[in-house]
């Protein structure tokens, strides 16, 4: 008989606490499949942020450090100068990365940190029950927007994906989304080319997904899907957003 | 080596870390420690290290928890109120258990304070700074020679201990010149880093984890006793205590770092005019050298302690000596440096009054 579907090695083979219908599992299977795929599980040293993925520690069986919230990708570049052959990445949510930790991500970005950074964008603070995130679409209600975003209360979403492209640090973001299987396929080649990059040593490297929380956005699995699509892809719309390789897109 | 080479404190503390192997910089300017920063700019690249100029503080905090993470000595430096910054990050490398050092080049306070030296983040130091049940190793030199033998050990006891270390000097000892010698120390047997995230292929295939997370209740208690337990064997083996002129003195003056310069000087005058008055320098602030007050105690009639701030340190000494005798308090704040008359005006009043 022939295997033709398994575990990749880089994901433990521990049950995740992830709540039903969150795309978190899809994307960290994604990623350990990429980590196999390039056969670096023996030097990749992954950064968890504080979210949802916190216990991401748990989840993949290279190396991990769990940083403080927002601070993943200062603590990925203090492991990426001590190990520059190796592959390093973080993995945040919008609170974590669009929030808190922006400054960090801004002048890993700037600097060209040899990292990748997987930006886990739900539109909203999953682990602590589901309050406005950065990202939280016009008029959705939040925990701390009962009424609905208000923009000229609480501003604008931010587009994480552009304005990290105007920088001259970054060698490639893209954003994809995990809402179907296409889509799947394409955010794993995202995916890929980031560790690809990093490890050709082209410079700093995201890849934002838009991802579901069906959980605090009350709705079901079903429809959470159906919301990425209908309503997030609208506002966040998907693509290779800078490939320094093709020169900027638009 | 013996070479004695004349240098400005920041300066010093940089070129004692690189001796000590230390080849991962992560700072953010603030005075009075910028020449720390700049100095390690200009020499990292000479020995192949790396310094990274943060856009924060809070970042330069996390870079030194990732390097330190992935096995490396890693050091960073501010003045307080960069350090304030610090305290999340420092609170994640003590509960991850993770060695590095830490360089504060003291100001006055509160707020933005004053570029001024300072003693006024002693309580920070000391007492946690940051969240939750941890400590830091708190080394207080008070000449560059100490501060770059301390330096040096700072980053052995990092590792031993597999805790964070701080210097804690202020503006005086940063800023001033004097001469130092690097000697090569080795001071405890180092164990390995097997811990260490750096990958799989450097430590056997398993993985490791650099972590401060633990959900379970009993868990994270558990996880506090155990680093208990290592304050403990700190507290009993690291102590550190300079006492000068304590065996006949009826008052010791009690300071640290840069005020207990002075403060030796006060007890040189106070001594020529023949009263008998010694010094206790406490160089760990953390674990407070509570062994040698025990040696003190008995035979002086009081304590005078003398800081840079309203009076912090003193509450240190109120308690070690707890009631057994007087214990009195003189302090500058806001950058003014205490004169060695000022600390002889106040030892004559109370041995005066003690008549
Ligand atoms: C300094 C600090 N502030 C706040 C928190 C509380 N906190 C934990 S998770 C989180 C938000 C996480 O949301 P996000 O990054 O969007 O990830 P998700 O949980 O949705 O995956 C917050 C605010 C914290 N742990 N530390």
């Amino acid at each position: 008989m022939v295997k033709v579907f398994e575990r990749p090695k880089a994901l433990a083979d521990v049950p995740t606490h992830y709540c039903p219908g969150c795309t978190h599992g899809i994307i960290h299977r994604l990623i350990a499949e990429v980590i196999d795929e390039l056969g670096i599980v023996d030097k990749t040293i992954g950064v968890a942020p504080v979210g949802c993925a916190v216990l991401a520690y748990n989840y993949f069986t290279c190396d991990m450090q769990q940083a403080a919230h927002g601070r993943a990708p200062a603590v990925a570049t203090g492991i990426k100068r001590v190990c520059p052959d190796s592959a390093v990445f973080t993995y945040q949510g919008d609170g974590d990365l669009a929030s808190i930790g922006c400054a960090e991500i801004v002048h890993a970005a700037a600097r060209s940190e040899q990292i990748t950074t997987i930006f886990v964008n739900n539109g909203i603070y999953g682990m602590t029950g589901g309050q406005m995130a950065p990202t939280t679409l016009p008029g959705d209600k939040t925990t701390t927007s009962p009424y609905g975003r208000d923009t000229s209360k609480q501003g604008f979403p931010i587009r994480i994906s552009e304005m990290l492209a105007t920088l001259d640090g970054p060698a490639y973001i893209a954003r994809v989304s995990v809402h179907n299987v296409a889509n799947i396929v394409r955010a794993r080649k995202a995916i890929k080319k980031a560790f690809e990059y990093q490890l050709a040593g082209k410079g700093f490297t995201l890849v934002e997904i838009l991802s579901t929380c069906p959980t605090n956005w009350g709705i079901t699995p079903i429809e959470a899907l159906n919301k990425v699509k209908s309503e997030m892809l609208p506002y966040f719309p998907l693509g290779e957003i800078k490939d320094i390789e093709a020169g900027e897109k638009k | 080596m013996g070479e004695r080479i004349l240098m400005k404190g920041n300066e010093a503390i940089g070129e004692a870390a690189i001796k000590a192997g230390c080849r991962f910089f992560f700072g953010y300017p603030i005075t009075p420690q910028n020449e720390l920063p700049e100095y390690m700019s200009r020499r990292m690249p000479q020995v192949d290290g790396t310094f990274v100029q943060a856009e924060s503080e809070i970042a330069a905090i996390n870079m030194v928890y990732g390097a330190a993470g992935a096995g490396a000595r890693a050091m960073t430096s501010s003045s307080s109120p960069g350090i304030s910054l610090k305290q999340e990050g420092i609170s994640y490398i003590a509960g991850a258990e993770l060695p590095a050092v830490i360089v504060n080049i003291v100001r006055g306070g509160p707020g933005l304070g004053g570029i001024q030296p300072g003693q006024g983040d002693y309580f920070q130091s000391v007492k946690g700074g940051g969240h939750g049940d941890y400590r830091l190793i708190v080394l207080a030199p008070a000449n560059l020679q100490e501060a770059v033998d301390l330096v040096t050990e700072a980053f052995d006891l990092a590792d031993y201990y597999r805790n964070p270390v701080l210097i804690l000097g202020d503006g005086l000892l940063g800023q001033m010149m004097e001469p130092v010698e690097f000697k090569a120390t080795k001071l405890r047997e180092l164990p390995a880093k097997e811990w260490a995230t750096n990958g799989l292929r450097n430590h056997g295939g398993k993985t490791n984890i650099i972590n401060s997370l633990v959900l379970d209740p009993h868990g994270l208690e558990e996880h506090n006793i155990r680093l208990q337990e290592k304050y403990a064997r700190i507290v009993e083996a690291e102590q550190k205590a300079e006492i000068v002129d304590c065996d006949d003195a009826e008052l010791a003056i009690v300071a640290y770092g840069s005020t207990a310069r002075i403060a030796k000087t006060a007890v040189t005058q106070l001594r020529q005019e023949g009263l008998k008055v010694g010094l206790i320098r406490p160089i760990s602030l953390w674990p407070f050298p509570v062994k040698d007050f025990e040696k003190v105690i008995p035979t002086v009639k009081s304590f005078l302690t003398v800081e840079m701030s309203a009076g912090q340190m003193v509450e240190d000494v109120r308690l070690t000596v707890n009631g057994c005798k007087p214990v009195y308090f003189y302090g500058r704040m806001g950058g003014i440096v205490p004169a060695p008359e000022e600390i002889a005006a106040q030892v004559r009043e109370i041995l005066g009054g003690a008549k």
